[in-house]
């Protein structure tokens, strides 16, 4: 099989410098697009990507097509249709130790063109937006220039390609903030207002952007389109016979020999990304434990290592597939530090909306800190239990909370006795060390 | 003694004409942002970025001139500027460096280079060198996890950092003259 066939996401990545739209076609590219517009009701797209088993990129894993089907569709002409639906591209990749979207936007900006004019097509979508997190410089210009050379060819604009569909695509910058990743946080933001989320119902597909039919999806997700077009669903699902369909893309941060990400079949096992890929552990380090798919999934253990990486697999080892980037820890660093840098993360991108939340991730960031400095009490790991209890799901406004609960409960559970440790000795034995070894005096008589 | 309290008169003159106070090419820009909304306010976000792009940074006056421009509540677009992380609300340097310490960066050197550049520049976080050459701010997740430790001055991206490159980077930066408008 050729890359296309085995990689086809990322095959076509440059990063010096993405092909430009006339090379994008001659290697294949707008053929999906193509296909939609020409051979396939919007209805059957919906059905080939329903059947194809797409599950969504960003970290829920919900299916696309289930989503999409939730869109309020009227037959052809009918007056009584929206008249305007939104599709938006989730590219506010801001989760911690994410850095996939950043490969495919500024690798493949006319891949995500390309994806977002099937999903429009199959909504009846007359207007899209690429939500683009603030940093994402480089991103942005390539997208820019992607969308006005799509423009220029007919591949946006009216009567795409000469059929009845068409379509405006636009780029939104967002001004940062994390929050802005949840879909209706993140259509607040397009609209303008501070990015809290909603509450749901009514869920976006019926009214979201401006009031209007509104879908959400990750940059990862929609990147998919074009190859489903092109190949077929039963391709698809024969990428990963044994998991959920297609491939993904893994990545690997932390103190590892090859940081770096690759686009594997979905259900690859966390060893092989880590040793096989990522080249396992940096030198004189060992494997401590690992987030899955970013900063909001529980840890998992060198026990885990056998496990597929996929949302039920991964789910069932008692975490979350996320975004598929592992976080590494190794043995030479503290968990306890790791744990009160994540929650930090929580407490300052909370958006301050739910009291849970608010009051909650600055709180356990306080009792972290105390631990980690030394002054941690007894009753501190009392404390921190019940704050897992109190930002639980179910208890806040959205899943920013459980999301910050997630790695600090897990590492209650499987690295207490570092958290005891710092209690009874009243130090960081991890900075002692680090201490021991530049020659500076240690502060920890433990 | 001056009052506390004040008066409606004094209100009314925080309001700013947009046409006294923005540039055609500020205006211009931010009507464009407008075309492509169904609201004008949505559009708020967009203009903040530009004015801090021409301006550097999104003084009182300007947020008063955008919400006229725009037709929307001066204390709702302050609500919305002071949400983001991006918006500077407060004058900043010639360059503003937004040194990451999320998780990736933490594990692999964040702490070195936090305090090599606060030492090098004598300046922590939220502050400003006395030349205005440099605000020294965080970020959160700057996708760069793979080339970590990692910081974004600008518009550049800034990877494998070291105590060493670092003082580089901001010495060479150092050297630049400021850009007029």
């Amino acid at each position: 099989m050729t890359e296309a066939m085995i990689r086809p996401l990322t095959y076509l990545v440059n990063l010096q410098s993405p092909l430009s739209l006339n090379q994008y076609i001659s290697e294949g590219g707008y053929q999906g697009a193509s296909k939609a517009l020409h051979e396939f009701s919007p209805k059957q797209v919906l059905d080939l990507v329903s059947d194809s088993g797409l599950k969504g990129r960003g970290g829920a894993g919900f299916p696309t097509g289930m989503k999409w089907s939730c869109v309020p569709m009227f037959e052809d002409n009918d007056d009584k249709a929206p008249e305007f639906k939104y599709l938006v591209a989730n590219a506010d990749e801001m989760e911690p130790g994410t850095f996939k979207d950043r490969y495919l936007l500024e690798g493949v900006p006319h891949q995500l063109v390309e994806s977002m004019i099937i999903g429009a097509y199959t909504m009846a979508a007359n207007r899209g937006y690429i939500f683009l997190r603030g940093e994402y410089h480089l991103a942005a210009k390539r997208l820019q220039q992607a969308i006005e050379e799509a423009y220029q060819n007919n591949w946006l604009g009216k009567n795409i390609q000469g059929s009845n569909f068409s379509f405006d695509l636009y780029v939104h910058t967002s001004a940062g903030r994390y929050i802005c990743g949840e879909e209706t946080a993140l259509i607040n933001a397009l609209e303008g207002r501070r990015a809290i989320p909603r509450a749901k119902p009514p869920f976006p597909q019926m009214s979201g952007l401006f009031g209007k039919p509104t879908v959400v999806n990750n940059v990862e997700t929609l990147s998919n389109l074009p190859h489903i077009l092109k190949h077929g669903a039963e391709w698809f699902k024969a990428l990963s016979p044994d998991s959920d369909s297609g491939t993904k893309i893994y990545a690997a941060c932390g103190r590892v020999k090859t940081p770096g990400l690759w686009e594997l079949p979905m259900g690859t096992s966390i060893r092989e990304i880590l040793y096989q890929h990522a080249g396992g552990m940096a030198d004189g380090l060992k494997l401590r434990g690992l987030l899955p798919g970013g900063a909001s999934t529980d840890f998992l253990l060198p026990e885990h290592l056998d496990t597929p990486m996929d949302f039920d697999s991964i789910s069932k080892a008692g975490s979350r597939l996320g975004t598929g980037g592992l976080i590494v820890l190794d043995d030479k660093s503290c968990p306890v530090a790791m744990v009160l840098n994540l929650i930090k993360f929580f407490a300052q991108e909370s958006c301050g909306w739910c009291t849970p939340c608010r009051d909650g991730t600055p709180w356990a960031v306080e009792v972290l800190t105390r631990i980690e400095n030394g002054s941690g009490r007894k009753e501190d790991l009392d404390t921190l239990h019940n704050l897992c209890d109190f930002m639980w799901l179910g208890k806040t406004h959205c899943a920013l909370a459980p999301g910050a609960v997630e790695p600090l409960k897990s590492a209650l559970r499987y690295f207490i006795d570092d958290f005891e440790q710092h209690i009874d000795h009243g130090c960081c034995s991890y900075k002692q060390s680090a201490n021991k070894q530049t020659k500076l005096k240690g502060h920890c008589h433990g | 003694m001056k009052s506390d309290v004040i008066s409606m008169e004094k209100i009314s003159t925080l309001t700013i004409d947009y046409r006294q106070y923005l540039s055609t090419t500020e205006v211009a820009a931010i009507e464009h942002e407008v075309s492509i909304m169904e609201t004008r306010e949505a559009a708020g976000i967009e203009a903040l970025k530009i004015i801090q792009e021409h301006r550097g940074w999104v003084s009182d006056d300007s947020l008063y001139a955008i919400a006229d421009l725009l037709n929307m509540p001066e204390a709702e677009l302050e609500g919305v500027a002071t949400f983001y992380n991006l918006i500077y609300r407060q004058a900043v340097g010639q360059f503003v460096i937004h040194l990451c310490d999320s998780v990736a960066c933490h594990l692999t050197g964040y702490e070195d280079i936090y305090q090599t550049i606060k030492s090098h520049l004598g300046i922590d976080y939220g502050q400003t060198t006395l030349d205005g050459k440099f605000t020294f701010l965080t970020n959160v997740c700057l996708g760069g996890c793979d080339k970590a430790p990692s910081m974004m001055i600008g518009k550049q991206h800034y990877q494998y950092l070291t105590p060493e490159n670092v003082v580089e980077i901001l010495s060479d930066l150092a050297k630049e003259e400021r850009k007029h408008d």
